[in-house]
């Protein structure tokens, strides 16, 4: 039973991994790479750590296996938010069909969105 | 049976790790590098934490855990390096 439990979580697991490489290789810009990186790879090593968690079952290895969930947990979004905003500071260009840039340099107050149609 | 879905995820996260770094080599700039080699550390985190709990070997548990930590760490680093200067 367990070994089923395992098996299923690790393959779906592995599955979102791929799908998170996937992502980061067909997405056209920076700030959608990073996003499918994060969020994707974040689930894809929660459901891997799920499997080794149900697999080991001593105390100790438990414990490593929650606190490295939670670190990644915590660590992945605030990561992805500074490479996110250090390349948008450094002028990295965005995707070609981009429908609102709410920090632009020449936005005033109260602009309206530019390319929306 | 669990050896050949622990095999099938291992080769699976292997391929993941090509593709990323497929997209290191491509570039275009180096915030995507720098998402390539975040990838890279989740990804190796997840491999080895499929290692540990097939072969039985806990100890690599405390490895993965630093490498979580070091990319990190890292990625920080990298961020504010292009925040100053040249993203090319």
């Amino acid at each position: 039973m367990t070994d089923i439990l395992t098996g299923v979580v690790w393959l779906a697991g592995s599955v979102f991994a791929l799908l998170a490489a996937v992502g980061v290789l067909r997405m056209p810009d920076v700030f959608t790479r990073m996003q499918a990186s994060t969020k994707a790879s974040t689930l894809g090593l929660g459901c891997l750590l799920i499997g080794a968690a149900l697999q080991m079952g001593d105390f100790a290895s438990l414990i490593r296996v929650v606190s490295i969930g939670a670190f990644v947990l915590l660590t992945t979004p605030v990561a992805g938010h500074v490479i996110a905003r250090a390349s948008y500071f450094a002028d990295v260009p965005l995707w070609k069909g981009t429908l609102l840039d709410e920090r632009r340099r020449d936005a005033g107050p109260g602009d309206s969105p530019p390319n929306i149609e | 049976m669990l050896e050949i879905i622990s095999h099938a995820t291992l080769v699976t996260l292997g391929l993941a790790l090509l593709i990323a770094f497929i997209r290191l080599v491509k570039g275009p700039t180096l915030p995507d590098r720098i998402v390539a080699m975040d990838l890279f550390g989740v990804l190796v985190v997840g491999l080895i934490v499929v290692l540990a709990a097939s072969s039985g070997v806990r100890a690599t548990l405390d490895a993965a855990f630093v490498i979580a930590l070091i990319g990190f760490v890292s990625t920080i680093a990298y961020a504010t390096y292009v925040e100053r200067g040249d993203p090319q």
